[in-house]
């Protein structure tokens, strides 16, 4: 049996850049390669494109990713791990076969399914946000259960190189290489809890590495063009030490480590995922070299009875429109534009929003004692039930060229399609993981 | 006047309609400091018409930070906002802007 395994993480999100997890993968050594690509919201879109075409609703950049990674894979003998199936993981695994065989390389995926509970959704369960029944939001498009590492063992069991699954809990994607390579079971909560404190550090990618910390002069970054996405050398008993391939860009600091472990972390004290209830209070970070950071002391308790849902559905549509005005008496002459817009458009939107973007856009007012800006963005945001309705909006502000205060300039205008999320739970018995094996190989074809 | 930003460095998260605040101390002497003086009333008043309910406080020694839970503090949650930083991002910044004096 292995004494340590190393995992990496490959991106943060879907949108997340591409050239970092083939550096991780080149010079990484690694035994695992973990790519997290689902927000919150990724999989209800992706259940949309997958209404508009059945062999898509995987992630959009799917293709990249395992173009660039699969040659390296083949030479360098690591595992992938990752979410991008979305809402489609069949069709993820489908379409990675097909790569493989443009590519003429050999590969082995594992599709991971039964996250997608849409059928077996009780509408009048509450949402856990609001306590509202589900049957309150909607159209609903998209139920997926946060499904744990264990969903993931029969996958690693078959031998894939390429594990691909929908909605799993971020750091279950990093625990379930852990429980395969040193045998863990649900009742090693205090491993598990150290597995999932090493996945919730590297989920994230780049944030680990000084993406989403660097403040110039206060806690300087350098080589961020070139972030490097770390790793983690794992032990069996959960006990690791994060990293990152040296000349790559940024840095793994006990300050950027803590930065991340505390990272949307709800309750300290009980992080719940599928797999554990870890605590993370007693959690020690050292640095033992440059870049070099030990992990030790999260502790467990027993799992949540039931797992997390995430719904999602259709919330309209939202209008937006800029103008920006510049000079001595810009917020004034944008404050007047603002005016002139709640007067035009005053009850025609189920909810409107004005911000001044260069003064209380972000925080609806200064937090500091500054001068005025030199230059300010008007911004106007409206909710509707129509892509048209909500077209007025930015239409209404590009009308402030000729009919606004003096000197408005740069409108830009826009119209999106909302998908909302609430959550609510499931019991486990409701949610049933299945595993699919798709494979092929360049030699099978000759003979 | 000192702020908070001299003292401290600070994250933020965010579920749903819930920003998550780490804030974490430079030097690990200062931790105390910031247990006395960032107060939940302190930052409920620092953060007044952005955080609209409870806030929750963690204190982690062991790191030298302190863990704030917004609830209600993000235009009634992410993926349905209208507001530019639908995520609360920025109120990382907010937070550090507190005088500590």
């Amino acid at each position: 049996m292995r004494t340590t395994l190393r995992l990496g993480g490959g991106a943060g999100f879907a949108g997340d850049r591409l050239d970092a997890p083939v550096h991780l993968a080149e010079h990484g050594a690694l035994d695992y390669l973990v790519l997290e690509c689902l927000a919150e919201r990724t999989i209800a879109l992706a259940q949309l494109r997958k209404r508009n075409d059945l062999a898509a609703g995987f992630d959009a950049r799917l293709t990249e990713r395992v173009e660039s990674l699969l040659p390296i894979l083949a030479r360098r003998r690591f595992r992938l791990v990752s979410n991008f199936g979305a809402a489609n993981p069949l069709g993820a695994a489908e379409a990675i076969v097909a790569i493989a065989k443009r590519l003429d390389l050999p590969v082995k995926v594992a599709a991971v399914t039964g996250d997608d509970v849409l059928d077996a959704l009780d509408l009048d369960a509450p949402a856990m946000e609001t306590g509202l029944p589900l049957s309150h939001y909607g159209p609903i498009v998209s139920a997926n259960a946060y499904l744990g590492a264990e969903a993931l063992l029969p996958a690693l069991a078959s031998g894939a190189d390429i594990v691909v699954t929908g909605r799993v809990a971020d750091p279950s994607l990093f625990v379930a290489p852990l429980m395969h390579e040193f045998g863990w079971t649900a009742e090693d909560v205090d491993r598990l809890a150290r597995g999932t404190a090493v996945g919730h550090l590297l989920e994230c990618a780049g944030q680990l590495c000084g993406g989403y910390f660097a403040d110039p002069g206060r806690k300087d970054i350098s080589g961020m063009a070139n972030l490097g996405f770390p790793f983690a050398d794992v032990n069996a008993d959960g006990d690791a030490t994060l990293g990152k391939v040296a000349g790559t860009g940024g840095r793994i600091t006990v300050a950027t480590a803590t930065e991340q472990l505390l990272y949307e972390v709800i309750d300290p004290h009980g992080y719940l995922t599928p797999d554990v209830t870890a605590d993370f209070s007693a959690v020690t970070l050292t640095e033992t070299g440059r870049d070099r950071i030990a992990v030790r002391g999260a502790r467990g308790r027993a799992r949540p009875a039931q797992l997390k849902v995430s719904v999602g559905y259709l919330a309209g549509y939202v209008g937006e429109g800029e103008i920006g005005y510049a000079g001595v008496n810009a917020v004034a002459r944008a404050r007047l534009a603002a005016d002139i817009l709640r007067e035009r458009l005053d009850g025609r939107f189920a909810e409107l929003r004005i911000d001044l973007i260069g003064s209380t856009s972000l925080h609806g007012r200064a937090l500091d004692d500054l001068e005025r800006p030199y230059e300010v963005r008007l911004r106007v945001a409206g909710r509707a039930t129509s892509r048209a309705e909500a077209a007025i909006v930015g239409d209404e502000v590009e009308a402030l060229y000729t009919n606004g205060p003096a000197g408005g300039g740069g409108t830009r205008k826009l119209v999106t399609e909302q998908v909302g999320i609430v959550s609510t739970l499931i019991d486990r018995s409701r949610v049933k993981p299945g595993v699919t094996v798709r494979e092929w190989s360049p030699h099978a074809e000759v003979v | 006047m000192p702020k908070l930003y001299d003292l401290a460095h600070c994250r933020a998260g965010d579920k749903g309609d819930t920003s998550i605040l780490s804030l974490v101390a430079y030097r690990a002497g200062d931790y105390p400091l910031l247990v006395e003086r960032v107060t939940i009333k302190a930052v409920a008043q620092h953060l007044s018409g952005i955080v609209k309910g409870d806030i929750r406080r963690f204190e982690l020694p062991q790191l030298g930070a302190l863990q704030f839970v917004c609830h209600h503090a993000l235009n009634g949650g992410v993926t349905t906002s209208l507001a530019l930083d639908a995520h609360g991002k920025s109120l990382s910044s907010a937070l550090l802007e507190m005088d500590v004096s």
